[in-house]
């Protein structure tokens, strides 16, 4: 059977969810390996282990990660010559679809990003992807080369399958093309205790109905053990970080849940949540758009709706 | 310095987008204008030449309107244009477009060296978010890409890039590739001099054998992948929305509760 190379998407060695998602997805479209670049493989070995890595190719040299993306395309190139994969599936994430775009021309192969379902088809995978802000779905399949595929977060519900990997320490000499943009700082995010927005299966997000207090959405957002997000107005307005902001120029989520307080569902703020499983908004205005999307909506002052019914949930739990 | 900024011509997001029967994006029906995060490309590259000396050119690939996105950039200050315009590059996917890119810019290059090659952080239509990348492959150049920051000090770029884990500072030497996000700056509005300066400024229009590509190269059937099928998402079904009586919120968690979130 052929491998299926999936990238590793890891913080020293800290596996996310989504290589989870991955490695479930390339057992379908053939034998998954996995590809570890950097720091912290130790912590990883059984996570990739557990979710049926048959294969780990290891990337130690500490120079790939001093470089911005080009190295780790590099690599790539480097075992999709050697290897000859079904499909190389990298998370959908900024960097992952860099390391694709560079793969592609490097290997003179279809490119396929933000796939949301990937299945094996008669002449390789198919795709699955939402375009236009989520107003149509496509169905595409790479016609040259090897498949290279970008997987968005939530696409598939992580399936264990143990193995015992085969561990390939790979030697990659990095050429200077590869080494001309140089990371010389990099400060990590400060966590939040909350779970992960892109993987989080309810997401909770505040906007400019906010005033700026968002203490009422991450109190309701605790409540359901959900992530904070937040529209461009309120993180233009230094309210909350850009790292949570949802929509067309910040993260793309598809939870389960998605509930918006204050945002009106302007076309940029759909772009990144219209593909979320149900869709629940408390505005103000019974005219805002956000209402056209939902399952569930309140037209209400949301620091009377959330504390309300976080107070309801909190009963209801215990 | 001389940089050269991509700038895309994009149906209007307000507008209805669509799929033509070949299912490429129509882009005869809709309303189009320039990306609007091509304009914080233009914009960045406009202020570099304000504090050093230099010149803006701007290149654009699409059909006969997106000369439209040209006279904006040159509008807003813009000093020249590339319009890469050939009926056989319809349907093209990102890396044929890299591809006419790049031989653009180094045709561009022929006249100047280029320092600096600026584009935006995604188109507002594919939104794919991989030209930059690839142009910087196909190019041999630095990628420094999603820059929130950007500095040019000598022949030296620094930018401030939001990675998913962490916030990262880097640098390269010039020349290099850069892409801007959203965050990097507030796009100026034309004025009216600026409006009337650019009837007057040089647009050039070259076809894909001017670049030396093979119309083989390029188009819907030369493209790496293919869309077997597009489909309208029916609309979501219409949800149950109820106006706060005092009991909004014992409403909202019961929904939430009903449906297994609790
Ligand atoms: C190129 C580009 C990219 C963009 N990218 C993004 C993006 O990635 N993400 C994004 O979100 N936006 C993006 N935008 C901006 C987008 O167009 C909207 O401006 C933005 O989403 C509006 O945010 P908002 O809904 O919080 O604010 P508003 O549109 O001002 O809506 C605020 C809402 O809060 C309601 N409200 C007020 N007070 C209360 C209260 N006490 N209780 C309940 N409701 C209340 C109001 O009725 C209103 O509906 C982008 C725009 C452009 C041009
Ligand atoms: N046809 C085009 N003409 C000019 N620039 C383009 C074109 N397509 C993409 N770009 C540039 O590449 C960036 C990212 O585009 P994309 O990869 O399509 O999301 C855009 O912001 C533009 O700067």
């Amino acid at each position: 059977m052929a491998e299926v190379l999936v990238l590793v998407d890891h913080v020293d060695g800290t596996v996310r969810k989504t290589t989870h998602e991955l490695l479930t997805i390339a057992r379908r479209l053939g034998e998954p390996s996995a590809v570890f670049v950097g720091n912290g493989y130790d912590t990883a070995k059984e996570s990739l282990a557990t979710y049926g890595a048959v294969t780990v190719y290891q990337v130690t040299d500490p120079e790939v990660d001093q470089y911005l993306v080009a190295p780790k395309a590099e690599v790539l190139a480097q075992l999709v010559e050697q290897t000859s994969p079904a499909a190389v599936l990298i998370a959908s994430s900024a960097e992952g679809k860099e390391i694709a775009a560079r793969l592609a021309v490097k290997t003179s192969s279809g490119l396929i990003t933000d796939a949301v379902d990937v299945q094996p088809g008669g002449s390789g995978p198919v795709t699955t992807q939402s375009v236009f802000a989520g107003s149509y779905t496509v169905e595409a399949t790479v016609t040259t080369g090897t498949p290279i595929i970008t997987v968005k977060p939530n696409s598939a519900a992580p399936e264990q399958a143990p193995t015992t990997p085969q561990e390939q320490a790979v030697e990659v000499t990095l050429s200077d093309a590869a080494k001309t943009a140089r990371v010389t700082d990099r400060k990590p995010r400060e966590k939040s205790g909350r779970p992960e927005l892109t993987e989080a299966a309810i997401v909770v997000s505040g906007g400019r109905g906010t005033g700026g207090d968002f203490a009422a959405v991450e109190a309701f957002a605790d409540a359901l053990g959900a992530a904070v997000g937040a529209s461009r107005a309120a993180v233009d307005a230094g309210w909350y970080p850009h790292a949570n902001q949802v929509g067309q120029t910040g993260k793309t989520v598809s939870p389960q849940l998605y509930v918006a307080a204050g945002i009106s569902g302007a076309i940029q703020h759909r772009a990144g949540m219209q593909t979320s499983k149900a869709i629940v908004a408390v505005n103000k205005d019974e005219e805002a758009p956000i209402f056209e999307l939902v399952d569930f909506g309140v037209v209400g002052d949301l620091f009377a709706v959330l504390p309300a019914a976080a107070e309801a949930i909190e009963k209801h739990k215990a | 310095m001389k940089i050269v900024v991509c700038a895309k011509y994009v149906p209007d997001a307000q507008g209805d987008r669509s799929f033509s029967s070949d299912n490429t994006t129509d882009r005869q029906g809709a309303d189009g204008l320039l990306s609007e995060l091509d304009e914080y490309a233009v914009e960045e590259a406009l202020k570099l030449v304000e504090t050093a000396d230099g010149e803006v050119v701007i290149l654009t690939m699409g059909p006969d309107d997106a000369a439209d996105a040209v006279r904006k950039s040159l509008q807003m200050g813009a000093h020249s244009g590339v319009h890469v315009l050939d009926d056989a590059l319809h349907g093209s996917d990102a890396p044929a477009t890299s591809l006419v890119l790049a031989k653009a810019v180094e045709k561009i290059g022929e006249s100047g060296a280029v320092d600096l090659v600026v584009t935006g952080m995604a188109s507002t239509d594919g939104s794919m978010s991989v030209v930059p990348a690839m142009l910087a492959e196909r190019l041999g150049l630095p990628q420094v890409t999603y820059a929130s920051e950007l500095t040019v000090d000598g022949r030296t770029v620094t930018i401030r890039r939001d990675g998913d884990a962490s916030t990262e500072t880097i640098e390269a030497s010039l020349p290099a590739l850069v892409s801007v996000t959203d965050q990097i700056n507030e796009p100026r509005y034309p004025s009216f001099k600026g409006i009337m300066a650019a009837k007057k400024k040089p647009v050039e229009t070259w076809s894909v054998a001017d670049l030396g590509v093979d119309a083989s190269e390029v188009g819907l059937e030369a493209a790496w992948t293919r869309v077997a099928a597009s489909t309208e998402r029916p609309p979501r079904e219409a949800g149950q929305v109820v106006a706060d009586e005092g009991d909004g919120g014992a409403k909202l968690a019961e929904f939430l509760t009903g449906r297994k979130f609790v």
